[in-house]
């Protein structure tokens, strides 16, 4: 026993920031980031919380899901630009709710809606949780050096969160870990210790460009196939590819090696940039809310990025 | 020997004749950006059976293929 996914719900800050818009403040162009990264606009927060947003995309998963916040048995999320350290993002989100069930944090930078996932799974395969809400929420504007235009046309902010109750729709799932604190990297604040003495980084992302994409295109196939097998089906049999919305490269990449149809994989990168681990759920949302999920639908979910680390998994729908 | 199939690579990727592929041959005038590079690197290392760092923008395909050499060690 695992879970059935009840209901998902997303939400974005209203503010939109455009290329053009980004072309006035650091020298790059509509075309370039089009071409090199597939995003047309971001949303970003003027007042928004990360705690704010994954608390509105809770209030959308629970009313699909029918399930009150008093039926919760435990939330957990995922995010690297939570508001703060401590309290962990999910005990602001259980405040906001008013739920009394325990919540905590995973921490595996993009992929870790994933991880979170599967979290969730062990919890319900003890028999410990009926209901769990699941979110990733991320502020990612700030976690941006805005004057860097090698990342700062990369990013959105966003969050998207799932109501799972008990079920068997979680078939498979792969997790792969290359620790690497060069390619990419978000250093923590400095702190001001007066006896520490080592240089710090800035706190902002860090990438190189071309090792990210090198372990991104290789991790997409790489654990899609996995999964896929792990789940006794063939590339034929998926319904929908929900692949992290990182750089629409990464995903081109993947529809040339793999035998699934290009229709097949969900593509919205280019309305919210890369939202790191919230884009799994968003984009898993905008597709339920659109009608294109079908019971019986096989889904196959892939994501990469900071740790280096990346996972997949299939779940039926 | 590296060259040669990165040339191959490369008239693949865009669609040329391999003869029109010359160690002084930029990646900009081929049309080949950064990302398209990183992929090609990833089946070079496939190939060789090497893993190949990419920490320096190349410029040309000789450099490329010349740094590429330096990794085979």
């Amino acid at each position: 026993m695992n879970f059935q996914v009840l209901g998902t719900g997303h939400y974005v800050p209203e503010r939109i920031v455009t290329n053009d818009e980004l072309s006035t403040m650091v020298d790059t162009s509509d075309e370039w980031i089009t071409r090199r990264v597939g995003v047309k606009q971001r949303h970003v927060c003027t007042s928004e919380t990360t705690a704010e947003m994954a608390y509105q995309a809770a209030l959308q998963a629970l009313e699909m899901a029918d399930t009150t916040v008093d039926q919760l048995d435990m939330i957990i999320c995922s995010t690297v630009s939570g508001d703060n350290i401590c309290p962990p993002l999910a005990c602001s989100v259980q405040m906001l709710l008013g739920a009394s069930c325990p919540a905590m944090d995973v921490n595996a930078a993009c992929p870790a809606f994933l991880y979170v996932m599967d979290t969730a799974a062990g919890y319900f395969a003890r028999g410990k949780v009926q209901k769990m809400l699941i979110i990733g929420s991320e502020r990612m504007s700030r976690m941006l050096d805005w004057s860097d235009r090698s990342t700062c046309v990369i990013f959105g902010d966003g969050a998207g969160a799932m109501v799972l109750g008990e079920g068997d729709c979680y078939l498979s799932s792969v997790f792969y870990t290359k620790g690497n604190e060069e390619t990419i990297k978000i250093a923590a604040f400095a702190g001001m210790s007066p006896f520490y003495q080592n240089e710090h980084d800035k706190p902002y992302v860090q990438m190189e460009g071309q090792e990210t994409f090198k372990f991104a295109i290789g991790a997409i196939c790489r654990d899609l196939q996995q999964v896929i097998a792990d789940a006794g089906l063939l590339e034929s049999d998926i319904s929908w590819v929900v692949p992290h919305q990182a750089n629409i490269r990464i995903i081109e990449s993947a529809i040339r090696k793999m035998d699934i149809a290009p229709e097949k994989f969900c593509i919205n990168i280019e309305k919210y940039g890369n939202t790191s681990s919230a884009s799994i759920p968003l984009l898993v949302d905008e597709l339920n809310r659109s009608g294109k999920l079908h019971r019986g639908d096989y889904l196959a979910l892939c994501s990469f990025g900071g740790g280096l680390a990346s996972a997949a998994c299939i779940l039926k729908w | 020997m590296v060259f040669e199939k990165i040339a191959a690579l490369i008239a693949d990727h865009v669609g040329c004749d391999i003869a029109d592929i010359k160690a002084e041959s930029t990646f900009e005038a081929l049309g080949i950006d950064s990302l398209d590079t990183a992929e090609m690197v990833i089946e070079l290392e496939e190939e060789l059976g090497i893993e190949i760092q990419l920490k320096e923008k190349m410029e040309t395909v000789g450099q490329l293929a010349k740094y590429i050499e330096s990794q085979k060690g």
